[in-house]
């Protein structure tokens, strides 16, 4: 099985009637994505694509048993909308939004709260490419066909740096097992390590790449997991060595405002956590090959 | 979004803060009518820029009498003040804000952020006032108390009471402080704050407990549903270029380097600075189009790169997803067609139908060096300087 979305994960579109929705809706269904249906509040008992629209996602849920859904709501309902999957049994949830206050992250995460471990919906994003398997299912937005099948895991911050990386792997012949875009907001649904363990225990996955950025204490954390925890090898690249401190670098959680944030230092603490260092950006393909060599 | 000194300590104020009294003015004339509507003998005169370090770069200037508010508003309007946190070029000096002077007793900081390892609010306090944050943290370590505040339940009265005591302050005071910190914490939660801080906060002689300087920031995320937030913007402190960006849904940072770039997702964009750096040569900007770069972005950040005189090579770094290279291709021949450009233009497309795309930046008339990845952009770039 692979991690967090298997081959027929049934899923929920979130704002499925909208422009956004139904143009990400339509790629999913052509690579193959058992997409099950939507939600859109007021068009319920509608069709759309061919799949029933549902008013709530707690009646899509009922009627379709899906598991997961995508977000493609504006920011200003994000939040809720991200809550009422977590209400509805919906186990994993990737936001895909750009642009939900901080203030309301923190309000659904601590909503979580009220799950228990095994009943906790995985929300990944916001401001996120999504996840991929290749192969099997796609529940986000990027371009599939750049994903070869395969070994090695990535999780990335930025959606285009971790198309960069899926692209330059492709080229040298290495597949890659899932990607997770966790997005480059302060506070999201998933961190590194939380993700990162979740490939540790995957025996889809050999080796996971780790595309992070300056800002922030997640890509420190999920090192410092990798070295106390996993077996399996981690190779890390983080972007923004020429960030001038205190500037937001277009993510929102790109700003480099303690010790320990900046890229420079970022690196320093992932070397001393094991992980093999990608130098710069284009040989993160190559640095993945050399490491799966030595497996 | 920052705002000025005045208008944080207006909030504030509204909170339950107890701030000195000022006023806001414009004019020489004015400062001198609003000195002897404040009252009292003597007066500081503050210049408001978005800046910190205001004092040590001359822009906060004590005063004895009417005429020397007056003139010292003179001196300081229209100015640009170089502050170490402003950068070289400065920030200008359109606004003065006048303020009774206060008898100092003792300084204490005191700021509220964002922890994101904890995912919650974070107070900050310390006894060692007046100096930044990040100087106490290196010089007096052990002088900083912190306190978590659960978002859910908001600051309770015993955290303030806490934290309060924990400053050393007098009990007969303590019913004040803990009221202002309760109050700071409120704003924050209340308003989509990301960051407060109020330092020096003082206790004066005559013992009140009185915000002396205070800064905030905003969540840009949140505007939409913070009008009279956002009402507060003041353009004329922020880079000229980054609010031409802002204003057309670019994400910019102005840059000392002469490599102008336009890169698709902000991953990318810093990953592509970084390679011209490894490279031998400097960014003049950080710029994302986003994620799909629509021809209408390539038009924008075009325009907004040209603008931008130091800028000596153009590197256009697009990986392109379901957008199309083909797509993106047609939409940097179209904004080109627009917009003349006189430095050495680098091109390189990645991504879906990368062959078609490169083939129609081929077919144009376009001037460019086409580069394949990511190193190859970065060196071409460097090399076309010379």
């Amino acid at each position: 099985m692979a991690v967090i979305i298997e081959k027929n994960t049934k899923i929920l579109i979130q704002g499925f009637t909208g422009k956004m929705g139904t143009f990400h809706a339509e790629e999913m269904i052509k690579y193959g994505s058992n997409v099950v249906g939507g939600v859109t509040p007021g068009k319920g008992g509608q069709k759309h694509l061919d799949r029933p629209v549902f008013n709530t996602v707690k009646d899509a849920v009922k009627h379709t048993g899906a598991t997961a859904s995508i977000l493609f709501v504006p920011p200003a309902f994000a939040a809720d909308s991200a809550m009422e999957a977590a209400d509805a049994g919906i186990k994993t949830c990737v936001a895909i939004v750009d642009g939900i206050p901080s203030h309301d992250m923190i309000r659904i995460k601590r909503y979580m709260r009220r799950y228990s471990k095994n009943e906790k919906m995985t929300l990944v994003g916001p401001n996120c490419a999504g996840i991929i398997s290749p192969g099997k299912s796609m529940l986000g937005i990027m371009p599939g066909h750049i994903y070869k099948e395969g070994r090695v895991g990535i999780i990335s911050r930025s959606g285009t740096l971790g198309y960069e990386a899926a692209a330059q792997m492709k080229n040298l012949g290495i597949g890659i097992s899932t990607s997770v875009g966790i997005g480059g907001d302060p506070i999201n649904g998933s961190s590194f390590r939380d993700i990162i363990e979740k490939f540790e225990t995957d025996n889809e996955t050999d080796a996971i790449l780790m595309i992070g950025e300056i800002g922030g204490p997640q890509e420190v954390a999920a090192g410092e997991f990798a070295k106390e925890n996993m077996k399996k090898p981690v190779i890390g690249y983080i972007a923004g060595l020429t960030a001038p401190k205190g500037r937001v670098m277009g993510h929102a959680g790109a700003i480099v405002s303690a010790y320990g944030e900046s890229a420079i230092e970022k690196v320093e603490i992932l070397k001393e956590c094991g992980v093999t260092i990608s130098k710069n950006p284009s040989v993160m393909g190559d640095t993945v090959k050399s490491v799966l060599n030595k497996i | 979004m920052d705002i000025h000194e005045y208008q944080a300590k207006e909030i504030l104020s509204s909170f339950g803060v107890t701030i000195p009294r000022g006023g806001i003015v414009y004019s020489p004339e004015t400062a001198e009518n609003k000195a002897r509507e404040i009252g009292g003998s003597k007066w500081v005169v503050k210049a408001q820029i978005h800046s910190g370090a205001r004092g040590k770069a001359g822009g906060v200037i004590v005063c004895n009498s009417p005429l020397e508010v007056a003139q010292a508003t003179d001196k300081l309007l229209g100015k640009k003040l170089v502050t170490n946190q402003t950068g070289p070029e400065g920030k200008i000096v359109n606004r003065i804000y006048i303020e009774e002077a206060t008898d100092i007793e003792k300084e204490l900081y005191l700021g509220l952020v964002f922890d994101r390892a904890s995912e919650s609010i974070m107070v900050v306090a310390s006894t060692e006032g007046g100096m930044s944050v990040e100087e106490i943290a290196k010089e007096k370590p052990n002088s900083i108390i912190r306190s978590k505040i659960e978002v859910a339940v908001g600051i309770q009265s015993f955290q303030a009471r806490e934290l309060a005591f924990g400053l050393g302050i007098e009990p007969e005071l303590i019913r004040r402080a803990s009221e202002t910190i309760v109050g700071c914490a409120k704003a924050f939660s209340e308003l989509d704050a990301t960051m407060v801080e109020v330092n020096p906060l003082v206790i004066s002689k005559q013992k009140q407990i009185l915000a002396l300087d205070c800064k905030m920031s905003f969540d840009n995320n949140a505007m939409f549903r913070r009008d009279k937030v956002s009402e507060l913007r003041d353009k004329t402190q922020e880079e000229e270029k980054e609010v031409y960006a802002s204003d057309r849904g670019l994400n910019y940072v102005s840059l000392d380097g002469n490599i102008g770039n336009i890169i698709n997702g902000a991953g990318l964009a810093m990953a592509s600075m970084d390679m011209i750096k490894l490279a031998g040569g400097e960014p003049a900007n950080f710029l994302d189009v986003g994620g799909g770069a629509t021809p209408e972005k390539i038009v924008k950040a075009f325009r907004l790169i040209t603008m931008d005189k130091k800028v000596k090579v153009i590197l256009v770094n697009i990986f392109a997803g379901i957008n199309r290279c083909d797509w993106v291709a047609e939409g940097i021949v179209q904004a080109l067609d627009k917009i003349e450009i006189k430095v050495p233009l680098v091109i390189r497309l990645a991504g879906t139908n990368v062959e078609k795309g490169n083939k129609i930046l081929r077919d144009s008339k376009l001037d460019y060096i086409e580069a394949n990845t990511l190193e190859d952009a970065a060196n071409k770039a460097v090399a076309a300087l010379k």
